[in-house]
This record gives C-alpha cells, structure tokens and sequence, in this order.
C-alpha cells in the first residue's frame, strides 16, 4: 500500500482569515520525485497556502496529508520531513552562518552537524564568509544561507517559497543543481516562484493559484517553449 | 521529556551565548539595578536603623525591574527574520522552546544579582548575619517564580503592538503574591529570626512556583500555535 501514499496531499483546504476567503477548496498532490511549482499573481494566497501546507497556520476547513499523516497533529516525525523556505530568512543576524547552521542542525538532531555546516556553505559559497555575523549579508548572501539552512536536514520534502529571489545567475544555477540532484534521490519538491525561467528548468508540473484558487494545472515537458508558458499563465489568471 | 529539555538547553545555549558575546541586555540590566541602588542610598539615610526594614524589598525591586528589561528582549530578538517561525517549524516540542527561555533568563537575571546584591549590602552598610543558605534558597525560589510567569507573559505580549508596557501591566498583578511571600521571607532571614517564621512563606513560593511552571509549560503550546 506504501506506494500509492502520496508525499503531499491537500483535501479542499480552505483558510478563512479575518473575514476574508484566502485560499477556497484547493486540492493537490505530489509524489516522491517530483516537483511541483505554484504561480500566480501577487496577493493570489502562495505563502498562505505554503503555511498551511507546512503546519503553521491551521486550515479553516480541509486537510493536509504529509506522508499519510495529519499534519494539523504538529507531530516531530512530520516536521522532521519537511524544509521549509519562507519570505523570511530565520536566521539569527548576531550569529555567524556557521552558528546558525549549527544550532539549526542540533534541533533537527543532525548527526556530524558542524562538519556538514561546513560542508553546505562551501557549497553554497559562504565559506569565506563564515565567522561573520550575519547581520552584515547582502540580500542574496542570506538566502544562500537560508537554502543552506532548509538542505541541512535533508529533508524528504522541499517547500521553497521564491528560492531564486535575491540569487545572482551562478547562484540560481547552483541551487537548480541542487535541487535536480535532489530530486533524482527522490525528495518531493514544491516551490513558489515568478520566475518562469526557473520554473521551466525546474518544475514537472505547474499550478496557477489565483484569488485563492487552482485556476489551472500544466506539465511542462523537456525543451517546452517558455512563451507558450506565459501565454497559459495569463489565460489562466483572466480565465480566475 | 529528555529531548525537551536538551533542546530548552541548546536554545538557551544560544541566548546566553549570544549574551556572552555582545553583552547588551546584560550590560543594561547591571547599570539599571546599580542606579536604582545608588539613588536609593541617598534618598535613606544609611546610618538609619530603618534601613533594614528596606533592604530585602529593594533586593526584589531591583530583580524584578532590571529582569523586565531582559524578559522583555527575550522574544523580541525572536522576531527578527522572524526566527520564532524558524523554531516552530522545527521538529522539538513547543515546550522546549518556554523552558530554553525559562534556562536563559534565570541565568541572566541570577548574573545581575550576583553582582548588584553585594554591591547593595555595601552601599547600605549592611553585614549579613542571617542563615546563608536560606537566603539564596529564598532568591532562587522568588527569582524563578517571577522568570516562570515572566517569560510566559513575555511570549503573550510579544505579538502586541505595545509589548514594552504590556509586559509589566500584565505580570505585576500576578506575582504580588510570590512577592510579598518573597519579601516577608527575605525579611526575617535578614532580620537572623527564627527561621520556623518563614517556612510558611518559602512553602507559599514553592507551590506558586510548581504551579504556575507545571501551567506555563503545557499552556505554552497554545501561544506559539498559529491562527
Ligand atoms: N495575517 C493576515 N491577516 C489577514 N490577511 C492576510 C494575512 N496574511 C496574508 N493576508 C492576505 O492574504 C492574501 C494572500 O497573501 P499571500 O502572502 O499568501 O500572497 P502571495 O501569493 O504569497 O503573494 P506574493 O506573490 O506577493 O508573495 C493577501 O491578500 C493578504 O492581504
Ligand atoms: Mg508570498
């Protein structure tokens, strides 16, 4: 039966904030190896919907599977599970990257946590960088260091809310990289982004979220044409 | 419970060590409680016998308004980039993350009374007579208390807009018990009475503290839960 669990499932959640219908009746699913990305318009419910998804915030109504547990049950094996990009780097700015790697890497009990830290910023190219407080970072410098953060717990699923914001050419080429060797191990990938480029090279499939709805979904084929892309997505926008 | 509390230990080992390096929290908490010190040694007289009488509320005064000033930084520096969020979504128990603040802040505040309680004995001229051992039973059982409910409050009052005043608003009321207890106590260890006179008060301070810690810790999870 193993087989037939999906990594990620959503039935019709639906999050009610304030008095306004953010996200209404989305239903989803992703396997192991596969990767998913989510557009959409600014204000269209992405972060609400990865919230929820990821157990910070509780669906009004519907429910989230993770591996076929409840994930509204908070449990540590399914956060364990999960890596989770936010808006927000979660990073302590007073610590050096390596501090903070460290301490992330002792609460999601990483074994050999400082000589994989080490390891992680070479890769991500903080190296030079790694007895500085954070605090002194560029923009593209901290989300470096917040993928570093996510890919220390080997996570068995992605959730990237814009990963590539911030991040110079050589960068954004690294972490799709990355993320395509991690998805050949079979982690489960969903990412938020605007950049189609990315979600071209990236993504098996796309969803449009729009008002808070799956206005469409696609699969993206190798060597598809990106124009063709932008043209669905704006279809489907209107077609919300 | 033994993955709780090495966790609490790993954040705690964070703050303080974060502490260690910059020393700002600390630093202001120490200038606070020897101002405070200070002012009072020129507003009383220290030759006056009824100085004495004011001594063990000037040790609880100095404590309890110097340690606001730390429980007031402990989650505000949480919300920068938002790192609570990086904690929540962490697989520990919310619990640890109250108990690891809990570890912090006693050891900060215990820090500032090592330092500003001798120099308080000093100012007023005071020799201590009394039973050593009591006394710091006595403090530690008073400065915990207040860390329990203060930290929790903390954790409460930090999503409100004005959470600087709302901290004290909310927690005084709430530990004038242990503070009277703690006060009274404090007294007749100082006093060198019968320590027999201040079981009753020492027996208040340890309910109060099993009570409230034993509420805090299971509560905690409802604050740290999202909308
Ligand atoms: N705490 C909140 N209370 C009320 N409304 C909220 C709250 N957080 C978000 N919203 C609303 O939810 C809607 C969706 O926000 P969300 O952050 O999910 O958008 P998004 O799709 O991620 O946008 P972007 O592309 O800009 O990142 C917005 O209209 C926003 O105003
Ligand atoms: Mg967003």
């Amino acid at each position: 039966m193993k087989e037939l669990v999906h990594m990620l499932e959503l039935k019709n959640l639906t999050k009610i904030l304030g008095d306004k219908v953010i996200l209404r009746n989305v239903s989803l699913s992703l396997d192991r190896g596969e990767s998913l990305a989510v557009v959409g318009p600014n204000g269209a419910g992405k972060s609400t919907f990865f919230k929820c998804t990821v157990g910070l915030l509780r669906p009004t109504s519907g429910e989230v599977y993770l591996d076929g547990e409840l994930i509204s049950k908070n449990s540590m094996s399914v956060k364990q599970k999960i890596g989770f990009l936010g808006h927000e780097s979660y990073l302590y700015s007073t610590l050096t990257p390596l501090e903070n790697l460290k301490f992330y890497g002792k609460l999601y009990k990483i074994k050999e946590a400082d000589k994989k830290s080490a390891e992680l910023l070479k890769e991500v190219g903080l190296h030079l960088f790694r007895d500085m407080p954070v605090r002194s970072f560029s923009r593209g410098m901290v989300q470096r260091l917040s993928i570093a953060r996510v890919l220390l717990a080997e996570p068995e699923i992605l959730m990237l809310d814009e990963p590539h914001t911030g991040l110079d050419v050589e960068a954004a080429y690294l972490l799709n990289r990355i993320l395509k060797e991690k998805q050949r191990r079979g982690t489960a990938i969903l990412m938020i982004s605007h950049d189609f480029e990315q979600v071209q090279e990236l993504a098996d499939r796309v969803a449009v979220l729009s008002k808070g709805k799956i206005a469409d979904t696609m699969a993206i084929r190798q060597g598809s044409n990106l124009e063709a892309l932008k043209e669905w997505y704006e279809k489907a926008v209107k077609g919300a | 419970m033994k993955a709780i509390i090495s966790d609490a230990w790993t954040i705690a080992g964070k703050d303080l060590g974060n502490e260690w390096k910059n020393k700002q929290t600390i630093g202001m908490m120490v200038i606070f409680s020897s101002l405070v010190i200070l002012v009072f040694s020129f507003a009383f007289d220290p030759t006056n016998n009824m100085v004495k009488a004011v001594i063990p509320g000037l040790i609880w005064l100095i404590t309890i308004f110097s340690g606001l000033l730390g429980l007031n930084r402990s989650f505000l520096s949480e919300q920068e980039n938002d790192s609570i969020t990086g904690l929540r979504s962490a697989p520990i128990d919310p619990s640890s993350i109250y108990l690891g603040k809990v570890m912090a802040n006693c050891t900060m505040v215990a820090a500032v009374q090592i330092i500003s309680i001798p120099v308080l004995f000093l100012l007023f001229d005071y020799r201590f007579m009394g039973e050593f051992l009591w006394f710091l039973l006595v403090l530690a059982a008073g400065t915990l208390g207040f860390i329990i409910v203060g930290t929790f409050l903390a954790a409460l009052a930090v999503n409100a807009k004005n959470s600087e005043m709302l901290l004290p608003v909310l927690l005084l009321p709430l530990l004038s018990p242990l503070m009277i207890a703690a006060v009274q106590a404090t007294r007749i260890i100082l006093e060198n009475a019968d320590i027999q006179d201040a079981m009753s008060w020492i027996q208040l301070m340890a309910a109060y503290d099993l009570l409230f810690l034993a509420a805090c810790f299971f509560l905690f999870e409802f604050i740290m839960e999202g909308s």
